[in-house]
């Protein structure tokens, strides 16, 4: 079974956890089992809209009449390139907007940070009347522009460099898969236009230590040739940081986590070979210093095919799909 | 090949950088102050409340061939055989000046106390009680004029009590334990300043002392700081224990003048009453105008509306009231809605230039606020300046009563006038920064900011142009930040000079210049 000869659309996630936002630009590549092959260029937009109207401030759950609903839309564009049937790169640059719909702060927008995973299909092996398959990848973002990350919750974003390290192992029997993902993501430290702030002591600078965040990332479901619908259960954790204090304000080095649950789908176009529609909603169950957000995101994808060898490429997919 | 080490060179760097994240404060790792002056005739300066220099007798110390006096010696070598590594970082810390670290802590603490209260279930609001200071919400709520107060009490205090503390170490002109006894080792650098009493007992005790009347929850984290900064005072060589023990005491009796001036000076009682409240919006009715309403949800009580009755350290009430600029444009005005408009645009795709200093003089909820903001600029001046302790408390306070008092002209402004903020009159203005819970009519950030870069114009004159830019920046940021209104910024900033003009005429005077 070849599963990673699916044409598979490629949402590659930077770790996107805005505070108040643990809207993670839902991926089904850099988190899935799914590869693309060789020389093909699948590209891609995505729509995203998270909202929330209760929070954690720490541990304490509330709402705040002072900016009523907070919403965050995303607009992504996202390519993934196959180096090789086992090799993919993955890139992705979102557009953002922040609103709230009470109160008097502004909302902002701009373009957020640069993602890059290199994905590795590390090993691919028969047990039983399945497949076990383990990827490695490794990945980074940047922000490509100087939007402000100290002002939450309605900042774009929090503005830190990150490298992230994430393992993924993925068994699939016949159109049923379950996989399971970790990732560790170092997080750089940030500047910020104030030249002292408040944490749980002042600090006399502009520098923010960012604590590092982990995630863990759990999905089952159908996977078959005409798409993919499965359930997802995510948590990520702030491996340090600290807690929103009552009534303050939120900070980006704040101690985010978050528990969600969702379900996706994909579904692919029999009459053009290529193109897919994906979709799918998060609710984040549980939170700590984040808003408590429901999300769906839509998104349609192409590949492109830059082999030579298109026919091979075509008659591989049509193995994939006889298995 | 290149490639290569260019790739191992960028990944060692971002092991590296994985590795060291840990960020410092920018006044982490100054070096001992070495004051250029010892000013030794700093007991001769003017006070700010005691009526001399000695009001508070200190005893003469012992005499150095006395028990007493071996015995305390005996003490410091004790604690000189065995400094360990943390001692020594303790005693470096604190050797870059007692005055600077002080007031470090006291914007921490302000910045610590800043948050305004969560609402009641039933949409009113709890306010903090000075009497039971650990229920929620924590005593203080330490807003801008709370904080402009808390800097001014403290750091004028600390000046009189220095000022008390030179005139005792010219009058006994005991020499520093390491020069009585050359076994005992000096930390920090050799001066000729006489040592007793101790200046660092002095402060600590006086600022510890103020702890009772502006934080009170803080009293058992301040008195460890106190056993720290005196500890490391004895641990480097220069004061004795006896020394110490002077010091605290003097400290802590100058410091009580200014507790009880503090529980009379009307501050206690401006948060007003619903009755007051009220009254405000009435008598703008009154007047025909558009009265202030809270912007925020529910509805706020308006911040310390009796502020404005607070006595000034600089002049007297009715000055104060003088010094109360004339009305804003009418609220129906055509200047009004002129520069409403002005600053509607300025919130419509502000640049990130704007966004950038709106942000940096933001000093809202959690901050040590634009009082603290000025300590801030202005101690990292005078660290370049190289001050004695008495200079730098003097120089402090001369800021600090000048930023309490413009809190107290601009507050009485504010709630004469009760004038709405730009967002009132036009719901379309989304703001960059959080709007205060108070009425616009004068900024508070260009009041505090005039008269606070004069007052350091004043004392570093060659700085006097960068003060004055910054305070317009800071002025400006309100008005871009869609906050304020363009005649708030500027009439703001004028009252603001002319409160920091009272402060100059009183540096003039005070016998250090």
């Amino acid at each position: 079974m070849n599963f990673r000869n699916f044409i598979t659309p490629a949402l590659p996630a930077a770790l996107m956890l805005f505070l108040l936002h643990p809207v993670r630009l839902r991926a089904q590549t850099d988190e899935d089992a799914i590869m693309m092959i060789k020389n093909n260029f699948c590209v891609g937009g995505v729509y995203s809209h998270g909202s929330w109207k209760n929070y954690w401030e720490g541990t304490f759950k509330r709402n705040n009449q002072n900016i009523g609903t907070v919403s965050t839309q995303m607009f992504g564009l996202m390519g993934t390139y196959g180096v090789s049937d086992k090799l993919n790169i993955l890139v992705n640059a979102p557009y953002v907007t922040t609103h709230a719909t009470a109160g008097t702060l502004h909302g902002m927008h701009g373009v957020q940070d640069l993602s890059l995973w290199v994905k590795w299909l590390a090993l691919e092996k028969n047990i039983g009347k399945g497949t076990l398959s383990l990827y490695a990848l490794g990945g980074g973002s940047l922000p490509l522009t100087n939007y402000i990350a100290d002002f939450l919750p309605l900042s774009i974003g929090l503005h830190s460099r990150t490298l992230s390290g994430r393992i993924i192992a993925d068994y699939q029997q016949g159109n049923f898969f379950v996989t399971a993902s970790a990732t560790y993501t170092w997080r750089d430290n940030i500047k910020i236009d104030r030249t002292s702030y408040y944490t749980t002591e002042e600090h006399l600078t502009n520098e923010v230590e960012m604590p590092d965040m982990g995630a863990l990332n759990f999905r089952a479901g159908y996977r078959g040739d005409r798409g993919i619908a499965e359930l997802v259960f995510s948590k990520m954790k702030t491996l340090g940081g600290f807690d929103i204090r009552k009534n303050d304000m939120p900070f980006p080095s704040n101690k985010m986590n978050a528990t969600m649950g969702g379900a996706h789908f994909k579904y692919n176009f029999k009459a053009v070979a290529g193109l897919s529609l994906i979709g799918g909603a998060d609710y984040t169950l549980t939170g700590r210093n984040v808003g408590q957000s429901t999300m769906f995101d839509a998104g349609v994808f192409y590949i492109l095919d830059f082999s030579h060898k298109a026919k091979k490429a075509k008659n591989s997919k049509q193995s994939a799909k006889s298995n | 090949m290149r490639v290569r080490i260019y790739f191992a060179a960028i990944l060692v760097t971002l092991v590296m950088a994985a590795c060291n994240k840990s960020v410092s404060d920018r006044t982490a790792d100054l070096p001992a102050l070495k004051p250029t002056s010892l000013d030794l005739n700093a007991g001769s300066w003017k006070p700010v409340l005691l009526t001399r220099p000695d009001t508070f007798a200190v005893a003469a110390p012992a005499a150095t061939n006395s028990p007493a006096y071996l015995a305390d010696l005996f003490e410091i070598k004790a604690y000189q055989k065995n400094l360990s590594g943390g001692d020594m970082d303790k005693i470096k810390y604190w050797s870059a000046g007692g005055v600077l670290r002080w007031n470090e802590i006291m914007r921490s603490l302000v910045a610590k106390y800043n948050v305004p209260p969560y609402q009641n279930a039933d949409g009113t609001y709890p306010a903090p009680n000075s009497a039971n200071p650990f229920a929620y919400p924590l005593f203080p709520f330490s807003n801008p004029p709370y904080a402009g107060r808390a800097y001014a009490y403290v750091s004028a205090a600390q000046y009189d009590a220095l000022v008390a503390c030179w005139y005792y170490k010219k009058l006994y002109n005991r020499s520093a334990p390491y020069v009585v006894d050359s076994t005992v080792k000096a930390l920090v650098p050799r001066t000729a300043l006489p040592s007793y009493p101790s200046e660092a007992a002095v402060l600590a005790g006086v600022t510890a002392e103020m702890m009772k009347l502006l934080f009170p929850d803080e009293i058992a984290s301040i008195q460890q700081k106190l056993q720290e900064h005196e500890l490391c005072a004895i641990k480097a060589g220069v004061a004795t224990r006896a020394e110490i023990t002077a010091g605290e005491a003097l400290g802590r009796q100058v410091a009580i003048l200014f507790t009880a001036r503090g529980r009379g000076d009307n501050a206690g009682k401006a948060i007003g009453t619903p009755t007051d409240w009220a009254g405000l919006v009435a008598t703008t009715h009154a007047t025909g105008q558009v009265p202030w309403f809270s912007l925020e949800a529910p509805a706020r009580p308006p911040m310390l509306p009796l502020f404005g009755k607070v006595k000034a350290f600089l002049f007297d009430s009715a000055t104060a009231v003088s010094l109360r600029p004339g009305p804003p444009p009418l609220t129906g005005s055509d200047q009004m809605k002129a520069e409403t408009i002005e600053a509607h645009n300025f919130i419509v795709n502000a640049s990130r230039e704007h966004l950038r200093i709106v942000q940096f003089w933001a000093d809202g909820v959690g901050t040590y606020t634009p009082g603290g903001h000025w300590n801030a600029i202005a101690a990292e001046d005078f660290i370049t300046k190289n001050f004695s302790e008495v200079r730098w408390a003097r120089n402090l306070a001369l800021l600090n009563m000048a930023i309490m008092d413009a809190g107290i002209v601009c507050w009485d402004t504010k709630y004469h006038y009760f004038n709405p903020r730009p967002t009132q009159l036009d719901p379309a203005i989304k703001t960059l920064t959080g709007i205060p819970n108070f009425p616009a009519y004068i900024s508070g950030h260009s009041t505090f900011s005039g008269a606070a870069s004069s007052v350091l114009g004043h004392i570093i004159p060659d700085r006097a142009g960068a003060y004055d830019a910054m305070a317009q920046e800071a002025s400006n940021s309100r008005m871009w930040g869609g906050i304020h209104y363009r005649t708030d910024c500027a009439v703001g900033l004028t009252v603001g000079r002319n409160i920091g003009n009272y402060a100059i005429q009183r540096a003039t005077k005070d016998g250090a210049e």
